[in-house]
């Protein structure tokens, strides 16, 4: 059984993808992907998850208010949360880590940055 | 006895005292250079063995246990720097598999997403997140050439919308240029790139299937995070792209007009098949 359970909220194939293949790097992780944050809050209902990640731009449930559903959530508040924002974006940045989200990533994404992102809040060794 | 007497007696006796003290302090003098020469022949037989040793085949050995010691230590001290320059090597090469590494998920990854559908639409969004998401870039459009007219139209495109209903000749400036020659494009130095028009592009890569030019991806700015640079992996998205993304929008297409013939061809079946009835 894996240690740790991710979920990746990215509405992007191709970036879903891409952070799943990176993050399979990590040992002991078990990678879960939802297209938005309906799906998010889906997937979070059926198991428990170590961290998300979330894009902000997704349709039906953006990554800010996925996040403000988890950070009210006695449940699941205590989950980190990576969000995921384009050039540009500094006022979703910004409101993203007011609503509590403990990182943040710019696209493109790097592997490298990712990794040592996901392993310094799940305090893991890559 | 009168006085002057008994007065010489008295130094006498005092006189007597003082010269008994000075020979008992003589006395302990004498014994005590004695000793004090009795030691120093000590010391110097002492010395004498400790020269004789010196010269003897004992010394002569732990010198050469020294000088050995000392060569063994220079030869440590020589491979211990060799294995830090080693680990040096190491560490580096370990950094540069791992952007390889990256670099290759990011090429499975594109190329992977490419070939996953038929659908010329799917095709034509793929190849777009791979510009945003892989390569960082925020105004670019993807052309294709309309072969009865030999104008490039866009068809997908991002943060260019005062252009994006522009049609470009085969041949004419750059991105023209780019799709008649097949060659790639980059500008050479992006940090004191200034557009000569609002169709000049800092990158322009053919989309091609062998030599068959089908239409091309032309970049007008990266991302601010990019810092105007180019790394190597976009260079090599950038050229997988002008190969995969041409076969999957070529394939897609092709399929989509199959599609087409083949529901027509389903629908005159069906009519004659009703007819015949």
């Amino acid at each position: 059984m894996a240690a740790y359970n991710l979920l990746i909220v990215e509405d992007s194939p191709t970036m879903r993808q891409l952070i799943s293949f990176s993050l399979k790097r990590l040992k002991n992780v078990k990678i879960v992907e939802a297209t938005n944050g309906v799906d998010a809050l889906k997937k979070l209902s059926e198991e428990k998850f170590s961290l998300i990640i979330a894009d902000i731009n997704m349709p039906l449930m953006d990554g800010l208010k996925l996040l403000s559903i988890i950070r009210s959530d006695p449940i699941y508040n205590n989950i980190p949360v990576i969000i995921v924002t384009t050039e540009g974006a500094e006022a979703d940045r910004e409101k993203g880590i007011k609503l509590g989200a403990n990182a943040y990533l710019s696209k493109p994404i790097q592997t490298t940055e990712l990794l040592k992102v996901v392993t310094g809040l799940l305090k893991i060794e890559n | 006895m009168d006085k002057n007497e008994s007065d010489i007696i008295h130094k006498a006796e005092e006189f007597l005292k003082v010269f008994r003290k000075g020979e008992e302090f003589t006395q302990e003098l004498l014994k005590e250079n004695e000793r004090l020469r009795y030691r120093t022949v000590q010391f110097e037989d002492q010395v004498k063995a400790l020269q004789r040793r010196s010269e003897g085949p004992e010394i002569e050995n732990l010198k050469d246990t020294i000088a050995h010691l000392e060569e063994e230590k220079t030869a440590l001290i020589n491979r211990y720097k060799a294995v830090e320059d080693e680990n040096k090597d190491f560490a580096a090469r370990y950094l540069e598999v791992e952007d390889e590494n990256n670099n290759l998920a990011n090429l499975y990854v594109a190329s992977y997403q490419l070939h996953s559908t038929l659908d010329f639409t799917e095709v034509l969004t793929i190849v777009v997140e791979i510009i945003i998401n892989l390569i960082g870039t925020d105004k670019f459009g993807i052309m294709l050439i309309d072969e009865t007219t030999n104008e490039l139209s866009f068809v997908a495109s991002e943060g260019i919308d005062s252009i994006k209903n522009k049609k470009i000749k085969i041949g004419d400036g750059i991105i023209g240029d780019v799709a008649k020659t097949g060659e790639n494009y980059f500008e050479e130095n992006l940090e004191s790139f200034h557009p000569a028009s609002d169709l000049h592009p800092i990158v322009c890569i053919p989309l091609k299937i062998k030599d068959y030019i089908i239409g091309v991806i032309a970049i007008f700015s990266l991302m601010e995070q990019k810092n105007k640079k180019l790394t190597k992996i976009d260079y090599e998205l950038l050229s997988m792209l002008a190969g995969h993304a041409a076969t999957a929008i070529f394939s897609s297409k092709l399929y989509s007009q199959s599609e087409r013939k083949l529901s027509t061809i389903q629908g005159f079946i069906d009519l004659l098949s009703n007819k015949n009835k």
